[in-house]
């Protein structure tokens, strides 16, 4: 018997050697950014079309970007989506205020008053304006960074920071790490820290919606870097099957920690051509841009609500802060990156065009960032009143085995049993 | 014999119905009595299912409410997770419970924590269906017996009935608790109560009494243990195809244990448990999943804890090799009766 070439290891011929690829992203710290490499169109260039269209019409605009917003502060095009000066400050205050509470929070991280927080600065658009073109109804499955959508639904802010602190007004009763939200009344579907399991859910409760004859539609946002996921796929498929009501989105915001979306496949293609693959409906848009972001939205969700079935958006931001309070982002990425962005800032973008046409001003900008910045301030001080993690003020003892089941089984009673035992011995005096 | 805390008609009129007929019969039960139960799965639809468990209800209840699904476990569940928080009771298959694995996130980290995670904004009453065991030369893909995995996750149930009868009860009551239950049918059970003995030819549920199957609704409580058989020699602690492998055994050799039929892993019937081993001062734990870790090491510990005082000899434990399950000696990883009837006389010589 001759030996195996399985066997042997050595090359066939003169073949050459395999090679892995592993991707590397162009920018350590230290080292200068240039982003002209990237292809930003002008705004106002893509056609829009129509909402009931062949979802094969709309996969040019996958490797493309709907912008709506220009350079030089106009808004043009056929995505522009001629929103009325009230709508416009409404959205430009959410975001600021969106702005402000993770300002404030993170701070509150770092004075130890909670464990951790999570930033989405310079993604403001994308939950905001996704939020206002939605009806208010609509069944949100968000990550964990659209706190925008929570805040634009009116979601009282103490409530979130009660959530943050973990503290005894918090209505999870302190049982989820700070900012992973669930607020069933505001349609605002309850965070999960594994990632990317929210979508085939939401595309589930697409589903529901649709055998109920209901008219709502669901929405679920991932960020590119948990599209690898296979939940992503189980979603794409079944919003495919069953021409689910539903939109999901990508938030392309470049870095997945300190993986750049390379890992996620960024350099092949464009996430939102994924739609292609799975022959539903896709955009891909400016995600700085919230007019662009709300008109993408708007398309969207009126196909899904027509029973033309899903899309799937990408939008192309730029995590502007750290992944989490617990990585510092000038480990890994250059810090020139976000001052290169060539995007810029979402909330710049959207105050300068309602100065350009005339609805605002730098003095009201200011005076209504003072504003925000004094509403977070007091509803900080009303949370803290609940108390701050970690100081004793958290939800009842018993709490930690409730709602683990329906009701109580006995393993669990005498679990609880025992941890009651042990804090009497830790704290004799303690009484609940 | 009809259990006494049957929730039942129990002047209903019974038939003698195999178990897929029984579980094809609770599905149809709860989706004429509950709007919001639909079913969804690989081949549930138009087929009927490859154990033909969801037959003629795609008939009945449209396509709307019985539909085939990818194949892709983590959708199917995912989904499913997804529809409970709309407010349906969905009701997914998963073909075989070696299957189960790709939907695994969905189920341990999201179906069983929604509860818990939301403060009871989120529920997840999902009731997952899925065969499992061996004894069909299923091979190692289609004869796994899972059951300790889900066992072991806070918020998960776990139920596995052993006849015609439970199985219609159970599985009512499965669908009707609101939190997520994992169903473990055993399929060597399907069609017969399997007694171990497979040279011998197959029985039908035509003459067991567990085969009596009553019209209509009824449903017995999770977390309810049945005693199958009064005894005063041992307990036996079992469920699904190996409470007929052991009566099987324990009839053969005349001893009289009693067995009992645990029915729900979790929540488990401690009392029933515990009663019956301090009676009798003999435990024996049966099943057929593999041994490390397995329920039986829990079982073994809980009497350990509850009833050391009363043991007169150390608890026995007969389970599947640590091996995957191996199609040509299929009948060499089973715990047969021969296993069984080793232990039985280890404790009988005590």
């Amino acid at each position: 018997m001759g030996e195996s070439p399985v066997r042997s290891g050595k090359p066939r011929g003169n073949l050459p050697p395999l090679e892995l690829y592993v991707p590397e992203p162009k920018y350590r710290p230290g080292d200068k950014v240039d982003y002209s490499h990237l292809e930003i169109p002008e705004a106002g260039k893509l056609a829009r079309p129509d909402e009931a269209c062949e979802a094969s019409e709309t996969w040019p605009l996958t490797t493309d970007m709907i912008r709506v917003l220009g350079d030089d502060d106009k808004a043009v095009g056929p995505w522009n989506p001629n929103l009325d000066p009230e709508s416009l400050r409404r959205m430009l205050r959410n975001m600021a205020l969106t702005r402000a509470f993770d300002d404030r929070m993170y701070r509150g991280q770092r004075q130890g008053k909670t464990s951790f927080y999570m930033k989405c600065t310079g993604e403001e658009a994308i939950s905001v304006a996704c939020a206002l073109a939605l009806a208010g109804d609509d069944m949100v499955f968000p990550s964990y960074r659209q706190q925008g959508i929570l805040i634009s639904r009116g979601y009282p802010l103490v409530d979130m920071i009660n959530q943050i602190y973990s503290n005894r007004a918090d209505r999870l009763k302190g049982r989820q790490l700070p900012i992973m939200y669930s607020a069933r009344d505001y349609g605002f579907f309850t965070i999960s820290g594994n990632l990317a399991t929210q979508f085939p859910q939401a595309v589930g409760w697409a589903m529901a919606s649709a055998i109920k004859g209901d008219t709502r539609i669901a929405t679920s946002f991932i960020g590119e870097g948990s599209s690898a996921e296979g939940d992503f796929h189980a979603a794409m498929t079944f919003a495919a099957v069953y021409n689910a009501p539903v939109v999901l989105n990508v938030v392309n915001n470049q870095w997945a920690i300190s993986s750049f979306s390379g890992f996620a496949g960024a350099e092949r293609t464009t996430f939102a051509a994924r739609a292609a693959g799975y022959g539903i409906a896709g955009l891909r848009v400016d995600g700085n841009d919230a007019l662009a972001v709300y008109a993408a939205m708007e398309w969207a969700a009126n196909r899904a609500r027509a029973n033309m079935g899903p899309t799937l958006i990408e939008h192309f931001t730029y995590r502007a802060e750290g992944h989490s309070t617990s990585d510092d982002p000038s480990a890994y990425r250059s810090a020139h990156e976000r001052e290169e962005w060539p995007l810029g800032d979402p909330i710049m973008r959207l105050r300068n065009y309602l100065i350009a046409i005339g609805e605002w001003s730098e003095e009201q900008h200011a005076d209504m960032d003072r504003e925000l910045a004094e509403d977070v301030k007091a509803a900080t001080k009303e949370a803290e009143k609940n108390g701050i993690l970690g100081h004793g003020l958290h939800h009842p003892f018993h709490t930690m085995f409730e709602d683990v089941f329906e009701e109580l089984p006995w393993h669990l009673e005498e679990q609880a049993e025992q941890a009651i035992r042990e804090r009497q011995t830790k704290w004799p005096e303690w009484k609940e | 014999m009809l259990e006494e805390d049957a929730v039942s008609l129990h002047d209903a009129p019974t038939r003698s119905l195999n178990m897929i007929e029984a579980i094809n019969e609770a599905l149809d039960v709860m989706m004429a009595r509950d709007p919001d139960v639909v079913i969804l799965g690989e081949d549930v639809g138009y087929f009927g299912g490859v154990f033909r468990a969801t037959a003629g209800l795609q008939g009945k209840y449209g396509k709307n409410r019985v539909f085939d699904s990818p194949i892709n476990e983590c959708g199917i569940i995912g989904a499913a997770v997804g529809m409970a928080a709309y407010g349906l009771r969905p009701v997914p298959e998963i073909q075989f419970a070696d299957y189960i694995y790709p939907g695994l996130d969905q189920l341990v980290s999201e179906a069983a924590r929604l509860r818990y995670r939301s403060a009871g904004e989120f529920v997840a009453p999902i009731t997952v269906r899925s065969p499992f065991g061996g004894g069909i030369f299923g091979g190692q893909t289609h004869s796994q017996s899972p059951e300790a995995l889900f066992t072991h996750v806070a918020g998960l149930k776990t139920v596995i009935p052993s006849t015609p009868h439970d199985a219609k009860g159970l599985l009512i009551a499965a669908i009707e608790d609101n939190d997520p239950v994992i169903f473990f049918e055993p399929k060597r059970i399907y069609n017969g109560p399997f007694d171990g003995y497979y040279d011998n030819p197959s029985k039908s549920w035509k003459n067991h009494a567990g085969g009596k199957v009553p019209e209509g609704y009824y449903s017995i409580p999770l977390g309810k243990a049945r005693v199958v058989r009064e005894g005063a020699a041992m307990t036996v602690l079992a469920y699904g195809t190996m409470i007929h492998v052991v009566e099987a055994v324990l009839a053969e050799k005349g001893v009289d244990a009693e067995i009992i039929d645990l029915r729900t892993l979790v929540p488990l019937d401690i009392e029933t448990v515990q009663k019956s081993v301090e009676k009798t001062g003999k435990c024996l734990i049966v099943h057929e999943a593999t041994r490390t870790s397995g329920f039986g090491a829990e079982l073994s510990a809980l009497v350990q804890e509850r009833c050391f005082y009363h043991l007169e000899a150390p608890i026995e434990r007969v389970t599947g090799f640590d091996t995957p399950y191996p199609h040509s000696l299929e009948w060499a990883y089973f715990p047969g009766p021969v296993r069984i009837g080793e232990a039985v006389d280890r404790l009988m010589k005590d």
